[in-house]
């Protein structure tokens, strides 16, 4: 029994150290590749998405730079440009006068937030001021706006999201809140499913993750579409935002121009923004 | 290296790996408290657990709602899956054939092998609408999320109910059964009471599993920090307001979703006490020892 146990014990010294000299070259091939260039983005989860499929594809061609893309939200984004925390700050939301001090803006695409409602909702199209009155709670019923008789069911999103905060922005203001007693969902997907499920359920959503699941609705008689968005005739839209402290420089540089090349373009094209040019 | 060498080194070893998994916990419980306390603090003790208002962006932060909702949906959930599963525990133990013993359990086993995602997704498509179908409201509610619970704390409470009812000695069922009681007066008077204390376990694991249960809850208990004035009504419970806020959250607000840990967690706390008091009291003393 000792014997085996003075081989066991021989195997675990013997395992422990090839864990070291492991651990130990992994350190040191670590230590080599300082020389590539970190890019730290954070901020605005509604942005992450894009702002990833940019890096990856940057990365491929530009080995050497590593990109990381964290969430935090706007506020944080615009924070972390300033204080130098973050390479790149993203928002998308408009920047106040004084937070644009010091810091390069670039807008790079445009997203639209789509009113989205079951697909066998008879409305097509809502004014801003009745979306308003329907999410504070002023509207309750489909028939008032001009649909079938049916309770109206608010679907929102949590406190801090972006989308919530643009849909606030742009739809509600001080006075008039979302309603206290709206579902609340915690992704998009969630909110999407919840429409679907429920004839007489609305919800807003990111057009990047517009599906056949919902139907659109048509805000003061505009169509959600690339144009639209694009041309600013759909009201409820968004900027999306790159932000630099100073001016950019280096390999962050480099990876602003990529993101208006056209080859970002397309990458933006692909998360179904609408690319804005430089 | 002597036997005695041995020995201490392993004895120690021993120590050690028991030791570091309380070490892990109490490491948590520190980290806990010292994200969590701050919030708590600067928003005052009783204004955060009995405030009724939840808006971190206004810098509103009382959770009682949430407590309310939490509880309510395991209260709730527990009092659908005890005699539910009680029934079947005994069934499978007592009275099923071994051929459908062989089948029912792995069935059951593999409902508590899915995911929990994969239940709330099923309950966001199937379960929400039939709900509004037939109780109005918007069919998500603290009943939808209590449902969906327990159907997930089912397996739990039968496998280990039905374990502690199998380890009663046969010698206690014979005795019932020669002293000429039928099999459901045995099962009611002497196997029930005698298997009391590890039923008592299995309800608390169930409980446990239903207050910590987070995503699927998220998906179908609506998620709305108000009072609920009945039981269709949404609610939020306290793991899905820290999972629905964390990934934004900052300052105090992200201090706040800790404090709502430690309510949480002392909520468990104190759940597990009563428990453990329950299972204390409802030991069968025979012979001198305990069952």
């Amino acid at each position: 029994m000792g014997e085996v146990i003075k081989m066991d014990t021989k195997y675990i010294i013997g395992i422990i150290i090839a864990i070291v000299i492991i651990a130990g070259a992994i350190f040191l091939i670590g230590g080599e590749e300082s020389e590539t260039t970190n890019i730290d983005i954070v901020g605005s989860t509604s942005v992450q998405p894009v702002a990833e499929g940019l890096s990856e594809e940057y990365m491929q061609s530009h080995p050497q730079v590593r990109i990381n893309v964290q969430g935090g939200g706007s506020s944080v984004g615009i924070k972390s440009a300033q204080d130098g925390i973050a390479d790149i700050g993203t928002s998308s939301k408009e920047l106040d006068e004084n937070e644009q001090e010091g810091l390069t803006i670039y807008g790079f695409a445009k997203d639209g937030i789509v009113v989205a409602v079951n697909n066998e909702n008879q409305i097509s199209d809502l004014t801003v001021d009745q979306i308003q009155a329907i999410f504070s709670g002023e509207i309750t019923n489909w028939g008032e706006v001009g649909g079938s008789d049916g309770t109206i069911n608010v679907v929102t999103r949590e406190d801090g999201s972006g989308t919530l905060d643009a849909f606030n922005d742009i739809v509600m203001d001080a006075e008039t809140k979302i309603k206290a007693d709206a579902i609340v969902q915690s992704s998009t997907e969630a909110v999407k499913q919840s429409v679907a499920q429920d004839p007489n359920g609305i919800g807003f959503i990111s057009y990047a993750s517009m599906s056949d699941d919902v139907k659109a609705l048509a805000v003061n008689g505009v169509e959600i579409s690339e144009d639209t968005i694009a041309d600013g005739s759909y009201l409820l839209q968004r900027p999306f935002f790159f932000i630099i402290k100073g001016q950019a420089q280096g390999a962050v540089k480099e990876f602003i121009d990529f993101v208006f090349s056209s080859e970002g373009a397309e990458i933006i094209k692909s998360e179904n923004l609408v690319p804005v040019e430089q | 290296m002597n036997n005695s060498l041995q020995e201490y080194l392993i004895e120690k070893g021993l120590f050690i790996t028991a030791i570091s998994s309380i070490l892990v916990i109490i490491l948590i419980i520190i980290f806990i408290f010292l994200e969590g306390l701050p919030a708590m603090e600067s928003y005052g003790f009783l204004n955060f657990i009995f405030g009724s208002l939840w808006a971190p962006t206004q810098g509103e932060f009382g959770v009682l709602t949430m407590i309310v909702g939490s509880l309510g949906i395991t209260l709730l959930s527990l009092v659908m899956a005890i005699p539910l599963s009680l029934f079947c525990a005994i069934f499978m133990a007592e009275i099923a054939p071994s051929n459908m013993r062989k089948i029912l359990k792995p069935v059951i086993e593999t409902l508590a092998g899915i995911p929990s995602v994969v239940y709330g997704f099923f309950g966001l498509i199937t379960l929400v609408p039939f709900m509004r179908e037939q109780f109005g409201g918007t069919g998500f509610s603290m009943l939808t999320a209590s449902i969906i619970l327990t159907v997930m704390i089912l397996p739990t409470i039968i496998s280990v109910s039905e374990d502690a009812i199998r380890s009663i000695p046969s010698e206690y069922k014979e005795a019932s059964l020669a002293l000429g009681a039928t099999q459901w007066q045995t099962i009611q008077n002497v196997i029930f009471p005698a298997a009391l204390p590890g039923i008592i376990t299995a309800i608390i694991l169930g409980m446990g599993r239903a207050i910590g249960e987070t995503l699927a809850v998220i998906m179908v208990a609506g998620n709305v920090t108000q009072y609920p004035t009945s039981l269709v009504d949404p609610v939020r419970a306290l793991t899905a307001n820290i999972a629905i806020e964390m990934g934004y959250a900052t300052g105090l607000h992200y201090n706040a979703l800790f404090g709502t840990a430690i309510v949480l967690f002392f909520m468990i706390v104190f759940l597990l006490i009563i428990a453990n008091y329950l299972q204390y009291k409802k030991k069968v003393v025979i012979g001198g020892g305990y069952l």
